[in-house]
């Protein structure tokens, strides 16, 4: 597989280091790490840098996740990147809604490193 | 570590979830800081100066919160960061709200109807013991006493009838 840039949102910053970590963990080899905390934060990021990879926490200020998911359409650097969610909102609905955003994949928190790798290898193995 | 079948949100049966709020929580630490809390053997006498608070909104209306001590605290902080104890700066109170926020997520996404009936606030983190807490509504409180690596912590449910 080859190397991943990768944007992490999320409004804790010990979260952001524990999905960075737990990503080294599943053993995908980061290229890069873009942070934001929160959804406005992450469209900056994405005008001025290209990602392979997002993943995004969904109750945050400013801009919750669904919405920046959302707003993900009208992004040049986010089109074809996977969007994954990492969340401690674990209802059906939740999971429902993210998905027909165009999020790829759901991770509930707490989240072991193994979850994190069945949910983003198949993912980014599908990337062209 | 999956989610069991429990009674509906009712007030009558808030004892029930007692057991759910210890899953919860060590099913936080387990996956997220590596360690396993255990029970003592009885409430131990401990000034705990850490106070980290998320509140419920909706079906169920409340405040879950986690108590420690200032060490506790720093040991949860360093084993989400994977640094040394002695590393971890202004992170803590991030730290520490993140794991109650965790414990209060997991927990009522154990709760049929709570995962999507009940929202949760962004945590708070007050330092300091010296003060009191007053509900402005009838309430029960779910309490537990754990220890996390030998040092007690306690998870409280305030629950808004």
């Amino acid at each position: 597989m080859n190397s991943v840039r990768a944007l992490i949102v999320d409004d804790s910053a010990v979260m952001r280091k524990i999905v960075e970590r737990s990503l080294r963990q599943a053993g995908i080899d980061l290229k890069q790490v873009f942070e934001a905390g929160n959804g406005a934060e992450a469209l900056g990021v994405l005008n001025e840098n290209a990602v392979d990879l997002i993943l995004c926490d969904i109750n945050m200020p400013v801009m919750d996740g669904m919405e920046f998911v959302k707003q993900l359409a009208g992004v040049t650097n986010a089109k074809g990147v996977p969007v994954v969610m990492i969340t401690t909102e674990g209802s059906e609905s939740h999971v429902v809604e993210a998905l027909s955003n165009g999020a790829r994949g759901y991770i509930r928190k707490p989240f072991t490193p193994d979850q994190v790798r069945e949910q983003i290898i198949p993912i980014l193995a599908g990337r062209p | 570590m999956s989610s069991s079948k429990t009674a509906p949100v009712t007030p009558e049966n808030h004892s029930d979830w007692v057991p759910l709020l210890e899953l919860a929580a060590r099913e936080v630490f387990e996956l997220m800081l590596s360690c396993h809390l255990t029970v003592p053997a009885s409430a131990p006498d401990a000034s705990l100066g850490i106070t980290s608070m998320v509140g419920l909104a909706g079906q169920l209306c409340g405040v879950l919160s986690i108590r420690c001590d200032r060490k506790s605290a720093t040991l949860m902080a360093s084993k989400m960061l994977g640094v040394n104890p002695e590393n971890v700066g202004p992170e803590l109170s991030d730290a520490l709200g993140e794991v109650c926020n965790m414990v209060a997520g997991n927990f009522k996404n154990k709760i049929p109807g709570l995962s999507e009936g009940c929202m949760l606030s962004p945590p708070t983190v007050i330092t300091g013991n010296d003060y009191d807490l007053h509900p402005l509504a009838d309430s029960a409180a779910l309490q537990l006493w754990l220890l996390f690596e030998d040092s007690p912590i306690v998870i409280s449910l305030q629950i808004h009838n």
